[in-house]
């Protein structure tokens, strides 16, 4: 489907589900891999991929034929999704919405933060700001919606909750996601490789710490 | 090397090209220049590649000092810049000597004035770019618009190209004034009701005072949201007019999020999307439907000009 004269929307159908997505990321696979020529951006989501492409090189016609013949010609993806575990510190500090979430789920603090580390989480797709990850797989009773009021200043690491998503902040930003936890690690370096810690497709987990050991992994 | 000290920035001066492409999918925007065409021209007519990074202005100009003999093209809109007192031309090379400052004022019309060197403003390619996206600080001059005292770097100028002049005329032609934006229908446009896409066209929307690079705040109307509740997040085209819960569009612009939530009633054409980035606070404007098919045909038939008259030369 065109979504403007510049890009082509692949609409994989709702709702967002890992069936759904994991044909999302064999598509952007198969067109990365592909790397055709005047295709200048490829952007996966939960159910879609958008294609930006110059149309000054291409008609939108000849490349849909183009890129149904690299989606086609692709090897369906078997490899396994990479593991990453990635320290959470939960404490009061840093998680200033988790007692109120923790609280409308029936849970104690504890209980909240035990089955946040229980988890596995699904890297869907990276948006909002650079290396933000769009998760799947939160505890459905700690949804939660987004903040009325964003706050001004979210910190950088900051593990957040819109809805049934959940995310990591990069860096300091305004936001308006509810925050449950701060991660030392550096999510995003442009002069690091790979300079995103995570990858859409990744399965991710949570080894939970306290504030004496993310002090530590901060200044490492 | 030479260098261009900054006495004053301006209101938002930020070195940019023609954007970071390829790294969509880490949620990397490609920012890049509002008025890609004004750049490449006033690349074009200093003797730079097309990608060679220049600084670009809003509504209020800086001063800058020449810390030595360099060749210059302001372009865009008409800033009323002046050379040591002197003024200079739009479109056309000049020359400032060492110790030379050219001050340049408000924006009389339009928004955006790109400063072109010869040679290229001197910054660190990050992702294959020199573009600064301010909402994440990468790219540019230390990932910021430029403050009081900057010191910026030109690039070794490339080998001489021969001098060109733009016939008149076809500024006028490649760049009518108009207060008209024409658009696309987007993939998901029919899923809003009848009554919000006639209200879109029929209206005249204002471009709201927090507007910014990232998108333009339009004021007018409530437009409804889309039958069937909202979509999920997906990726989003630049310049995709989305429709949050408030129903005042918003125009997505050159450094906007990879990815959005709201629907997207329609898209402003490539073509059209130098002129967006000319758009002032409180300006109006109005949107005409046009077909993918008319939007390429425009597109091609601009860069055609552009190519005979001034890029291919």
């Amino acid at each position: 489907m065109q979504e403007s004269d510049a890009t082509l929307l692949a609409d994989f159908g709702g709702p967002a589900s890992l069936e759904v997505h994991r044909d999302v990321m064999a598509l952007y696979h198969a067109l990365a891999r592909a790397g055709i020529e005047g295709v200048k951006n490829l952007h996966p989501a939960y159910c879609t991929l958008l294609v930006v492409y110059d149309p000054l090189r291409w008609a939108p016609q000849d490349l849909i034929f183009k890129l149904q013949e690299a989606a086609g010609s692709a090897a369906v993806a078997t490899t396994p999704p990479r593991q990453i575990d990635v320290p959470m510190c939960c404490e009061a500090e840093f998680a200033p919405d988790l007692a109120p979430i923790a609280a409308s789920a029936g849970w104690t603090i504890q209980t909240a933060v035990e089955r946040l580390a229980a988890a596995t989480y699904h890297v869907a797709f990276l948006g909002f700001a650079p290396g933000f990850p769009y998760l799947l797989g939160l505890p459905p009773k700690l949804a939660a919606p987004r903040l009325a009021r964003p706050r001004v200043r979210v910190p950088a690491g900051s593990l957040a909750i819109a809805g049934a998503q959940a995310g990591i902040y990069p860096a300091e930003t305004p936001g308006g996601w509810r925050l449950v936890g701060r991660t030392p690690l550096r999510l995003f370096e442009p002069a690091r490789e790979p300079m995103s810690l995570l990858l859409p497709g990744d399965e991710v987990r949570f080894t939970i710490i306290d504030q004496r050991r993310f002090e530590e992994l901060a200044r490492a | 090397m030479t260098l261009i000290e900054v006495q004053a920035p301006g209101m938002q001066t930020t070195v940019q090209d023609l954007g970071r492409w390829g790294f969509g999918q880490l949620g990397v925007s490609a920012c890049g220049a509002a008025d890609a065409m004004a750049l490449r021209i006033g690349n074009r007519v200093i003797g730079n590649p097309d990608r060679a990074a220049a600084l670009e202005m809003t509504l209020l100009g800086g001063r800058f000092l020449f810390r030595g003999d360099a060749w210059l093209a302001l372009v865009g809109a008409d800033f009323a810049a002046t050379l040591d007192g002197v003024p200079v031309p739009l479109w056309t090379p000049f020359q400032a000597a060492a110790g030379q400052s050219l001050r340049l004022g408000g924006a009389r019309a339009g928004a955006r004035s790109y400063l072109c060197v010869r040679g290229g403003i001197e910054a660190p390619e990050i992702l294959g770019s020199r573009s600064t996206h301010l909402p994440s600080r990468i790219g540019g001059f230390a990932g910021r618009a430029l403050r009081k005292g900057d010191l910026l770097p030109i690039g070794d100028p490339p080998p001489a190209l021969p001098p060109l002049e733009i016939r008149p005329g076809v500024l006028a032609q490649l760049r009518p004034a108009s207060a008209v934006l024409r658009i696309t229908a987007a993939a998901h446009s029919a899923s809003f009701p009848d009554s919000s896409r006639a209200a879109l066209l029929a209206e005249s929307w204002g471009v709201q005072t927090d507007s910014s690079r990232m998108g333009l705040r339009l004021s007018g109307a409530a437009l409804a949201a889309p039958l069937g509740g909202s979509m999920t997040t997906a990726g989003a085209p630049l310049g995709a007019i989305q429709v949050p819960p408030s129903g005042e569009p918003v125009i997505l612009f050159v450094d906007h999020q990879t990815t959005g939530g709201y629907p997207i009633i329609g898209c402003v054409i490539s073509a059209d999307h130098w002129r967006i980035g000319q758009l002032r606070p409180r300006q109006t404007v109005r949107f005409e439907l046009v077909s993918f098919d008319d939007a390429r045909r425009l597109l091609l038939a601009q860069e055609e000009l552009l190519r005979a008259e001034i890029l291919g030369l």
